[in-house]
């Protein structure tokens, strides 16, 4: 196995997580998209850990920040979805343009 | 010229050791208070009056007080030690002449503060009664103490500049005063007469100062007569024209004829006013000024003639001016013309060299002159009425009133032992003595003038007393005593009326005379052994008669007599008007004297009207064309500079803020395009920035 590989894999993961940010409608799904390119970049680093044979396997504990960190987003974020959504009835981010001027 | 050869200088190096030399101690280091305490108390009263406990009364009577004790204390260490002294700070310099600020402390001066404060503070309290009431309670009494104020800034002055501020100081507080009842035109013109008439005066009693100043080099009396004495000045020449300026000047305040014409229209003011500038304030300056340059005056070397003129003056002014108060109707003004007259009196004693009797009579004069005011005040208080034709019978109704009334009209009329019985006949005697020792024509017409005034003034003051007080009650108020507050200053006035003229009884008391001859310069007069019995016995009966006559035609025996006499109103001369005088229709005389001598129409037709229209109209034209000129051509500036002003305002300074701000407008109204609300476009573009920015490190 070589690092092209893993490399291919989380560019992959990663093009199809930004496609599901930017064309999915309900936030829901935005949110477990941005999660697929949070999961790409994990790979990424565990990857390039390996690779270059880090004594201190500091890209594997970064990995694991990354993912402590995802699951917190995952905790707010749905948090405020379901707040939008009992308040308008939808958790469609087309719909959600308030913050505009 | 030779000093030695002139009588007053052998009489001044004779007399000189004999001269007092007792300087008061602190007691006159701090006699300036004397006058600046009314003067600041003056403004004191106009600021916070309002607020105090009794409206500014309290206030002025405490000044007046203060006044009153500090200058008895001090006459009566005078008495006993003999005060001169005098002291002044400087404020300022002109060429060699020193402006000095201070006070003179001598016999004269102490005379006059103790009169001032003594009778002043009895006028004042009087005056919480009588003003009761009125609208401008507070301003009347900040413009009192005013007055008295000034009179004492006028008689504690070492040197002319401070006489001056006090004289004119005066003449701004009798003016305001006697315009008190401002709403009455009548009573604005009879303010505007006083201060007009004085000013005239003054004019010439300026210049006299000047000539006297500028030729002895000095402001300074003190300093004027030492080098007058010393010979180091122009006054030998210049003396006769130097004191008759001054003497006109005395002439204005104290009402000699031909000035006397402002004091009886001052009767408009109210009564307090009368009494206190009748008494010790006003009128008495002019007889003040002489005094105080009595050491010029006595001096034929130096004055000239001046006293045969002083002396002619003052006999037609106590005679002519005395008839005048037979026809009058309103009760002032025979008081006012009375006082002219008694103010001739005194002018007449200076000319003939009486210092002492003539000082001594305007001392004795202003305690019976303010009693007869302040009971005229309580008669007008009751019966809401000048005019003794709404009088009669009042003695019935103001016990307290008539008797007072008549004490004091027995010491105006000279009846033994009365204050007015003392000092008149001493002024008579004096004059006497003068005209035999001297024979000079000139006092022996005032001696004849002075018994002939007696009678009139007895005749007078009988008829006034007579219409006042007896016979039937013919107005329609109801009449009734005085509060307290005011009968009790009248009875201590009456106190001083019947019993002052004890102070200086020839050949037994002479302690007026000693008191204000107390001066830095001897006084050359005729000291009297006894009081002049002949004279008594001349005049006592003249005046007996003239009260005898006064009663029988004016008693209540008879009724009361009208006169209907054509006057000139002076308002419109070409309408004759017709006054009702309570007086017997003499043909001739009576219209003459009605007519006040046709002095006044004399005046203003004469004076007033000629200089009055065209400088009415010149001063119209000057105020609509110069003075009106100046601001409308600095308002119209200053609406083309305004005008200027808004149109840089608006293009200008606004252009810059409208266009600036118009930038950031349109800027933000083009970017905020960029951000319609998309939150998927917001993403792909931060992605786009992001590989932007990876693709920037990649490259570089």
């Amino acid at each position: 196995m070589t690092i092209t590989q893993f490399i291919l894999l989380g560019a992959a993961m990663f093009s199809v997580g930004l496609y599901g940010v930017l064309t999915r409608r309900n936030a829901v799904l935005v949110l477990a998209s941005v999660e697929v390119m949070l999961a790409a970049v994990n790979i990424n680093l565990v990857a390039f850990d390996v690779y270059l044979a880090d004594a201190n396997a500091t890209g594997q504990v970064f990995a694991l920040f990354v993912i402590a960190l995802a699951a917190a987003e995952a905790g707010v974020g749905i948090a405020i979805i379901l707040m939008i959504f009992r308040n308008r009835h939808s958790a469609d981010v087309d719909e959600l343009d308030l913050m505009r001027y | 010229m030779v000093a030695a050869a002139l009588p007053f200088l052998a009489f001044l190096q004779e007399h000189n050791d004999e001269l007092p030399a007792g300087d008061g101690g602190a007691l006159a280091e701090f006699a300036w208070l004397i006058p600046v305490v009314p003067m600041v108390m003056a403004f004191v009263i106009l600021f916070f009056g309002k607020f105090s406990p009794w409206k500014g009364w309290g206030m002025a009577t405490l000044a007046l007080g203060f006044v009153a004790v500090y200058g008895t204390v001090l006459a009566a260490v005078n008495l006993q030690d003999g005060i001169v002294t005098q002291s002044a700070i400087d404020v300022g310099q002109i060429g060699i002449f020193t402006i000095e600020w201070g006070v003179v402390v001598d016999g004269l001066s102490i005379m006059m503060f103790f009169l001032v404060g003594i009778v002043g503070f009895l006028i004042f309290v009087y005056a919480n009664g009588y003003m009761r009431g009125d609208p401008r309670y507070t301003w009347f009494f900040a413009s009192f103490t005013l007055f008295a104020g000034a009179m004492l800034v006028l008689v504690s002055a070492p040197n002319f500049i401070q006489l001056i501020v006090g004289w004119e100081l005066v003449g701004l507080a009798s003016y305001l005063l006697i315009g008190h009842y401002w709403e009455d035109m009548a009573n604005v013109d009879a303010a505007n007469k006083a201060f007009m008439t004085n000013k005239v005066a003054d004019a010439a009693l300026f210049l006299g100062a000047i000539i006297m100043s500028a030729s002895a080099g000095s402001f300074n009396f003190a300093e004027i007569f030492e080098r007058m004495i010393g010979g180091e000045t122009d006054l030998a020449t210049l003396g006769f024209w130097a004191g008759l300026l001054i003497f006109i000047g005395a002439m204005g305040k104290s009402a000699q004829f031909p000035f006397h014409v402002w004091l009886p229209d001052a009767m408009a003011g109210p009564t307090p006013v009368s009494a206190l500038m009748h008494a010790a304030t006003m009128v008495t300056a002019g007889v003040y000024l002489i005094a105080r340059l009595f050491p010029f005056y006595q001096l034929p070397e130096f004055a000239g003639s001046l006293n045969t003129i002083i002396v002619i003056i003052g006999a037609i002014t106590l005679f002519f001016m005395g008839l005048l108060a037979i026809v009058q109707d309103d009760l002032k003004r025979v008081l006012a013309y009375s006082t002219v007259s008694q103010l001739g009196y005194m002018v007449a004693a200076m000319g003939v060299g009486a210092y002492s009797a003539g000082l001594f009579h305007l001392f004795t004069h202003a305690f019976f002159k303010g009693l007869l005011f302040l009971g005229a005040g309580s008669i007008i208080h009751a019966v809401h009425s000048n005019y003794m034709s709404d009088m009669g019978g009042l003695r019935r109704y103001l016990p307290v009133t008539f008797w007072t009334f008549l004490v004091g009209t027995a010491a105006l009329v000279g009846l033994f032992p009365f204050a007015g019985f003392w000092s008149k006949d001493e002024i008579i005697a004096s004059a006497t003595f003068n005209a035999t020792e001297n024979a000079e024509a000139a006092a022996w017409f005032m001696v004849v003038l002075s018994i002939a005034g007696a009678f009139i003034t007895a005749f007078y003051m009988a008829r006034a007393v007579s219409l006042t007080f007896f016979g039937t009650y013919r107005g329609t108020a109801h009449p009734h005593e005085s509060p307290s507050i005011m009968t009790i200053p009248m009875i201590l006035l009456a106190v001083g009326a019947a019993f002052t003229g004890l102070l200086n009884v020839p050949g037994f008391t002479q302690i007026f005379t000693d008191s204000v001859t107390t001066r830095a310069f001897p006084i050359m007069e005729h000291h009297f052994d006894a009081p002049d019995y002949l004279l008594i016995a001349i005049i006592t009966p003249v005046v007996l008669v003239g009260l005898g006559i006064g009663w029988w035609l004016y008693g209540s025996h008879r009724e009361l007599v009208y006169t209907t006499i054509g006057e000139t109103d002076l308002a419109t001369p070409e309408r004759e008007v017709t006054v009702e005088r309570p007086t017997y229709h003499v043909p001739v005389l009576t219209p003459i004297l009605v007519n006040k001598y046709y002095i006044d129409d004399l005046y203003m037709n004469a004076l007033v009207r000629p200089t009055m229209g065209p400088i009415a109209d010149a001063t119209v034209w000057v105020d609509d064309h110069v003075i009106d000129g100046v601001p409308n051509l600095a308002a119209l500036g200053a609406k083309q500079m305004a005008e200027a002003t808004v149109f840089v305002d608006n293009n200008a300074v606004d252009g810059v803020y409208h266009a600036s701000a118009g930038l950031i407008g349109a800027t933000g109204r083009f970017l905020r395009q960029l951000f319609p609300g998309n939150v998927h476009q917001y993403v792909a573009l931060s992605f786009a920035g992001v590989v932007a920015i990876v693709a920037l490190f990649i490259i570089f």
